[in-house]
């Protein structure tokens, strides 16, 4: 499977992406730069965290003016797995490929620790390889995490299983401890922890491998014909 | 050339953290008098002259980009900029 991980100015998570997917996962990654306009090589779309165009305007604005996002809708809409990562996360939100929006931490802060999660749906393109309501320990790094939507947003969330991941515990003022959500399709996922950083026992452990067999798991499932 | 004033502003159903650090702050400094501090944006844009429906094109850059309509309000003002 090969994967894009696209690179905009101010991305710095992106040699972490690389780093999973090639060394972790043994799949195929490319870093594609932001201007491209053509994705259709890749059978899916990695945006990595960072702080694009050094979060001016606000996080993600300005990235997803890319040319490149233009593409990485194309992919989407042909459902290809998308996934956004932090900074990721928040270009999908101000792409409108996801819904609701990433505010400042309620306390001000930027937190960079290892928290709990809880996989509140297991049954997603990104979520196979983890059981039902198990809680996985995964990095964040961010300043802008509090998760926002209103509330005709969070009863279609609700009703739709399109909240993936949550906090086991509020740290940042997340609407619910809402950590990860997926579009209604179940292509495109965003989240702020970082799973790309845990994907090896020596450091920050491996719960976030999961995640990317998940994906290759499924792609191979879907396209991989046997002889 | 004409000047134009955007101002952005959380919508009312969204926390301001910073503006609650920024009152708690005021009040320390003895300003009991400020019941909320709420912070937004201002820009400043010069269009070019020729511009059919300056309105129009503020509006669109607006929810394009300078804004997000899911948590900020928006309002602005045009003013004839005078030529240097």
């Amino acid at each position: 499977m090969k994967f894009a991980v696209i690179v905009f100015p101010g991305s710095n998570c992106d040699l972490d992406m690389y780093h999973a997917i090639k060394d972790e996962l043994g799949e195929e990654a490319e870093y594609v730069w932001h201007d491209s306009t053509d994705l259709s090589k890749y059978d899916g779309v990695l945006l990595p965290g960072g702080f694009s165009y050094g979060d001016y305007l606000r996080c993600g604005a300005i990235a997803q003016s890319s040319a490149v996002m233009d593409e990485v809708k194309k992919a989407a809409e042909a459902g290809k797995p998308v996934l956004g990562i932090c900074n990721g996360f928040q270009i999908l939100t101000e792409a409108g490929l996801l819904p609701g929006v990433l505010l400042r931490n309620k306390n001000l802060k930027f937190m960079c620790k290892t928290v709990g999660l809880k996989v509140e749906n297991a049954d997603t393109l990104f979520t196979t390889e983890y059981e039902q309501g198990q809680e996985i320990q995964i990095p964040i790094a961010h300043g802008e995490g509090n998760y926002y939507c209103d509330d005709e947003t969070y009863e279609q969330l609700l009703q739709n299983n399109q909240i993936v991941f949550s906090y086991a515990d509020d740290f940042n003022g997340s609407r619910n401890q809402i950590a990860g959500i997926i579009n209604e399709r179940g292509n495109v996922l965003g989240m702020m922890p970082h799973p790309e950083r845990a994907v090896s026992e020596l450091i920050n452990g491996d719960d976030g491998l999961a995640l990317f067999k998940s994906i290759v798991k499924q792609w191979r499932e879907a396209n991989v014909t046997h002889a | 050339m004409k000047k134009v004033k955007i101002y952005v502003t959380l919508r009312e159903s969204v926390l301001d953290p910073q503006g609650s650090a920024v009152m708690g702050s005021l009040h320390k400094m003895g300003y009991s008098e400020v019941e909320d501090v709420r912070i937004g944006k201002f820009l400043e844009l010069n269009i070019v002259e020729d511009v059919q429906d300056v309105d129009a094109l503020v509006n669109e850059m607006c929810q394009k980009l300078l804004t997000n309509t899911v948590i900020e309000d928006y309002r602005f003002e045009i003013e004839e900029a005078v030529s240097q």
